[in-house]
């Protein structure tokens, strides 16, 4: 084990590195450039002179590239052009609420998606498997964003229950916390479970099939334990890797739906980088998603191979 | 409807090219609501009763009925036309950019697949590399930097899409390897090119069909996002995903601006996944398992 955790943190560093070169490399060589952006639509062209010269832009990219990366490992990660100070404090503060946004989420997705597929193979083909099937096609067929506009408003417009947009902090309010949070919960949740349920319905129909369920209802076992303990438990091994798949989707969705809700959040941060042109936010929004995504997937590969030892002695191809 | 359908049995008649009464429902429903998307794209202007911009300034925001069937904007658009001409962007997504993807990934896939070796290892980790992005994140990347466009968002799509298909090319191509027919082909001193394009790619076309249609929703959806947050197709022009953006505003005071082109999507998608799934089945049912979750 030790020596696969090595292998893959190497790896790790080196997917890393290269995203950095691959994001400031994109950024930086495209048409557009931070001078031009910060002086605006007059375009002074000694204006624009000084500030590149102020901020080194006529220097060699790889110089470029490496003062910038040399301070990003500082943690500074430079300042915002349109806010005016330090975006590292901005980036921290986006982090905790998007991770709380999308823990959570993760989890509903997990737990509602894994019980719906074990109702569905448990009632196959009747009326509970098809109206679950139906739900969750639905749902992957329907984009996040118009699925959060119509519970905004159901919830937000027409019973006023639930607040249409904003955030709170944990610490303040928690009661008002779990209130922002339930729409964009629910909007991703609803849009991401498909996969889990289906994966889930699908090897569960397969363990119920085996001769060790068989044994454990001979032995006249209570069905909810045969299901929940002998069959759920070996059936839930693809779902973890859906589950890591996901992973991905869930960046996207978080990105829109706290757009949609006006969540103050990492995903808006970029959205509102890129509307106001502010390209070292842009940056550093994008670098800190992409390496918060590639950490969840190993910390995600990591449980996989701790719960599937064939994987770390490469007997599957993963 | 939502079961995957047993594979049609061989049968003793001689086949006709389509037997309709043999084909899994979900082809049949998920095909008949695609084709009737892509005859509203293509008869959009002439099915729509009002230009798609022009605005009536004394109409703004009227709830549905009268001559506006869907209802009108902000700006006193008329709702349904815009939702009809807008089916052609949807399509551009969806469509345009799998085809395109296709372009990029099938001969990179195929060509990993049967070199193997090095060139396999080392595009394959430019592949894992472009995949560890997040794909929204992927396109907000290119997006942001260039004013965006209509083509760049379809571009960006693809490029997103291409290393899922290059993989599963290439996992196709490399089963196919050892198959006796290529080393026939090989044994013969055929050209790598003919090799590779007239003995393994025909062989790989199910596998690839049904990547490009469960790719086509992801396109569609993709693109909606992109055209959401401001960096798809631009104002004026009528796609659903901006137009939900548009709506959003007066959500509450005129909910039709936002819920028709969303339902009109729904309908667009469903359509497109139930297309895909039946053909995955009735193609291959070996190919779901191994290549698709």
């Amino acid at each position: 084990m030790a020596r696969y955790v090595l292998k893959r943190l190497v790896y790790l560093v080196a997917i890393l590195w290269t995203l950095t070169v691959v994001i400031f490399g994109i950024t930086q060589v495209l048409p557009g450039n931070v001078a031009k952006m910060i002086v605006g639509q007059f375009q002074d062209p000694t204006a624009i002179a000084a500030i590149e010269q102020k901020l080194g832009l006529n220097d060699p990219l790889p110089l470029q590239y490496w003062r910038w990366f040399s301070r990003v490992l500082h943690g500074d990660l430079g300042d915002s052009l349109v806010m005016q100070r330090p975006i590292t404090p901005i980036v921290l503060d986006a982090f905790v609420n998007t991770m709380s946004l999308a823990v959570v989420s993760i989890v509903c997705v997990a737990v509602v998606g894994v019980a719906l597929g074990v109702l569905g193979a448990v009632h196959h083909g009747q009326w509970s498997d098809h109206v679950t099937s139906l739900f969750t096609f639905v749902g992957i067929s329907v984009p996040e964003f118009f699925w959060g506009i119509v519970l905004i408003l159901l919830f937000a417009g027409y019973f006023k229950v639930l607040p249409s947009t904003g955030s709170a902090a944990f610490v303040d309010n928690p009661s008002e916390w779990l209130k922002h949070l339930i729409l964009p919960v629910v909007t991703v949740t609803f849009t991401l479970l498909a996969h889990v349920a289906r994966q889930t319905r699908s090897s569960m129909l397969e363990v119920l099939q085996t001769n060790y369920v068989r044994a454990a209802r001979a032995r006249g076992l209570p069905e909810r334990v045969v299901i929940l303990r002998h069959a759920l438990r070996n059936a839930l091994l693809p779902t973890i890797t859906v589950l890591t798949l996901d992973l991905g989707f869930l960046v996207g969705e978080i990105v829109v739906v706290e757009t949609v809700f006006a969540y103050p959040g990492f995903g808006r941060l970029t959205v509102y980088a890129i509307q106001q042109r502010d390209l070292p936010l842009m940056q550093a929004c994008i670098v800190s998603i992409s390496a918060i995504y590639v950490l969840a997937n190993l910390i995600a590969d990591l449980l996989y191979a701790y719960f599937d030892p064939r994987i770390r002695y490469g007997a599957v191809s993963a | 409807m939502l079961i995957a359908e047993p594979a049609p049995a061989p049968t003793e008649r001689r086949p006709r090219l389509v037997e309709i009464d043999r084909l899994p429902r979900s082809i049949l429903i998920g095909g008949g609501l695609v084709l009737v998307v892509v005859l509203v794209a293509i008869l959009g202007d002439l099915l729509a009763p009002f230009p798609y911009d022009q605005q009536h300034y004394l109409d703004t925001n009227l709830p549905p009925g009268g001559p506006y069937r869907f209802g009108t904007d902000e700006y006193g658009r008329d709702v349904l036309s815009r939702v009809l001409v807008g089916s052609r962007v949807s399509l551009a997504y969806g469509v345009g950019a799998s085809l395109l993807s296709l372009l990029i990934g099938v001969p990179l896939g195929l060509w990993a697949g049967y070199k193997g070796g090095r060139v396999d290892e080392v595009l394959m980790r430019v592949l894992d590399l472009m995949m560890s992005i997040p794909p929204l994140l992927l396109g907000l990347l290119v997006l942001a930097v260039t004013p965006p466009a209509l083509w760049k968002t379809i571009l960006a799509i693809a490029v997103i899409t291409a290393p899922s298909a290059a993989r599963i090319v290439r996992s196709v191509a490399l089963g196919l390897k050892g198959e006796e027919f290529v080393q026939a082909a090989q044994a013969r001193g055929e050209s790598e090119r003919y090799t590779v394009f007239r003995e393994i790619l025909p062989n790989a076309w199910p596998a690839i069909i049904v990547e490009a249609g469960l790719r086509v929703t992801f396109g569609i959806l993709l693109g909606a996002a992109l055209s959401f947050l401001g960096l798809g197709a631009q104002p004026p022009s009528s796609d659903w995903g901006l137009m939900i953006s548009e709506g959003r505003a007066s959500v509450t005071i005129a909910p039709w601006v936002s819920i028709f082109p969303g339902l009109a999507m729904l309908v667009t998608v469903i359509g497109f996944n139930l297309l895909g799934g039946g053909l995955r089945d009735a193609l291959d049912p070996r190919i779901a398992r191994d290549y698709l979750h």
